[in-house]
């Protein structure tokens, strides 16, 4: 028992201490990283004043917003004001515990991972929905009503995506999905589960409230949406609440469809080794692709994205599911053979 | 101190039972909607960790899941839109009482008579029984739901498809003036239908009146 225990206090505490300040170190640097590629597409500088390059900033956000007051609206309901933002971000933090980041080098390898994601991913609209509501203000409602339909709508089409991620790989199991794709570029789950990767990129995108996907900020016609009344710590776990989201859904389009941690190439050589970098550079691409459509794409109207997750994405997905089970069933190489 | 595996198991099983059995009394006894919502929240999250402790990861996963990620995601939607007066202690007593120790009571008696009579000789007392270390519960519910009970599984979905196209086509009615957009019409518009270019000699502009503001 005291084994045990030394083993849950000690390897366990270190292993989420080191996700823990990894994902917070990452996300600080991804609003960086966000303005320099925004500002780059749009032609300007970008933060170039606190450090050499500008690379000091997040630290400078990050110290402005926590020493902010925290100013709670008249008859807000004090309680659930203060929780909505621990909310969101334990959620978005719950996910990585069972994220494979290489092969053996995960905090909890659960065979119900994918599940498990899924609902923890799922629970995020709480705060959203505690935050709009607690704050008596009615655009943080309008706001939360909006982000709550567009989370739940587009949480089907991502769910039907994994379902046909999970008829392919035959697991629930995070690992054993990237390692049925062992092998080289060809044996990704990318290319016979294409429209299903493309959607649940898309799903995840709105998902997570991003442009342009993000008329539950709208700040032309609800200000802020939900987080509208919330100033500096509680502002900054919602920040940090969303940008955690970002990067797991990233990851895990990366891990189920690219293949996590596998290497493109084949052979002997040292690029073709798996490796940890190889699932970083992974995310690491699709986290540019959320800035890249933000920079590039004006926002949707709100009954165009109804429309696109439940006329569009939904039939979709049903459509290949079927399509992938025929394709298992009769054995379609290089993947089912 | 040293605290056994089993005894630590249990003090989580109470643990987690009090909390489970106190959110729910929660439910029906705080005066606020949304906390009596939140409280069915937190209640099925217990239910879902005493799940776990039985080892059912993942029905206790598929629990949050369902319930708590969708179904009272909608329920928190609808206590919000439809705001609730808050009721007083005194409508509480005298209405429903009645009929609802009525039904507490045929509930209780109803499970009685199925603990005693019907799992007493199947049942092992006292011990959990436990799978090797590769058993996946996921496969065997799988199993378990596409074999033996296939055609129930079936008919349940069948329900359920049948419950949503019949609350869509409760919710589809035309209103008179409704100016809703049909998406597809907007895409296969032709511009040579909605526009005339027209080619005309160029005017001289008309003289301003003295008076007018420039």
């Amino acid at each position: 028992m005291r084994e045990l225990l030394e083993f849950l206090i000690l390897d366990n505490l270190i292993y989420i201490l080191m996700i823990v300040l990894g994902v917070i170190l990452t996300v600080a640097y991804l609003t960086y990283f966000e303005r320099k590629v925004i500002a780059f597409m749009h032609v300007r500088m970008g933060p170039n004043r606190v450090g050499p390059r500008g690379l000091l900033q997040p630290f400078a956000d990050v110290l402005k917003l926590l020493t902010k007051e925290i100013i709670f609206p008249q008859n807000a309901n004090k309680f659930l004001f203060l929780i909505a933002p621990i909310i969101t971000l334990a959620t978005a933090f719950a996910a990585w515990a069972v994220v494979p980041f290489a092969e053996g080098m995960v905090l909890a390898d659960i065979n119900a991972g994918l599940v498990y994601v899924l609902a923890m991913t799922s629970l995020g609209v709480y705060g959203v929905i505690i935050a709009g509501w607690a704050s008596n203000s009615k655009y943080a409602l309008l706001g939360a009503l909006r982000s709550a339909a567009q989370i739940v709508s587009y949480e089907i089409a991502m769910g039907f995506a994994l379902v046909g991620v999970l008829v392919a790989a035959g697991t629930l199991n995070l690992s054993d999905i990237v390692r049925a794709q062992e092998g080289g570029i060809v044996h990704w789950y990318i290319w016979p589960l294409l429209p299903l990767f493309m959607i649940y990129y898309i799903s995840g995108v709105a998902e997570t409230n991003r442009a342009p996907f993000d008329v539950a900020e709208g700040e032309s016609e609800i200000v802020a949406g939900f987080h509208v009344e919330y100033s500096g710590a509680a502002f900054a776990l919602f920040f940090l609440g969303e940008y955690a989201n970002m990067i797991i859904i990233s990851a895990l389009t990366a891990l189920m469809f690219l293949g996590g941690w596998y290497s493109p190439f084949t052979g002997d050589s040292w690029l073709a080794q798996p490796s940890i970098f190889w699932f970083l550079a992974k995310t690491s691409f699709f986290l540019y692709a959320y800035f890249w459509l933000r920079a590039s794409l004006p926002r949707y109207r709100y009954d165009q994205i109804m429309r696109l997750g439940w006329k569009v994405f939904i039939p979709i997905t049903i459509v290949w599911i079927m399509v992938v089970a025929v394709m298992k069933v009769y054995h379609v190489g290089p993947w089912w053979n | 101190m040293i605290i056994s595996p089993e005894l630590f198991q249990q003090f989580i099983f109470y643990l987690f039972a009090t909390f489970t059995v106190g959110s729910a009394m929660a439910v029906v006894t705080v005066k606020n909607t949304i906390y009596s919502a939140l409280f069915l929240v937190l209640c099925f999250f217990n239910t879902a960790v005493l799940w776990l402790l039985i080892e059912a990861e993942f029905l206790a996963i598929t629990l949050v899941l369902v319930y708590v990620g969708a179904v009272m995601v909608l329920f928190l939607f609808v206590v919000m839109m439809l705001d609730v007066k808050q009721a007083k202690a005194s409508q509480l007593k005298q209405s429903y009482t009645k009929a609802a120790l009525l039904i507490a009571a045929a509930m209780l008696v109803e499970l009685m008579v199925l603990f005693a009579y019907k799992l007493s000789g199947q049942l092992p007392t006292n011990e959990l029984i436990r799978q090797e270390q590769g058993y996946s519960n996921v496969s065997e519910v799988g199993m378990a739901l596409f074999t033996t009970y296939v055609y129930p599984f079936e008919i349940a979905a069948v329900i359920l498809l049948v419950a949503i196209v019949a609350a869509i086509m409760l919710t589809m009615r035309k209103r008179q003036g409704n100016k809703q957009m049909d998406a597809a019409k907007q895409i296969n518009i032709n511009p040579a239908e909605r526009i005339r270019v027209v080619s005309m000699k160029a005017e001289k502009p008309e003289k301003r009146h003295s008076g007018e503001e420039s």
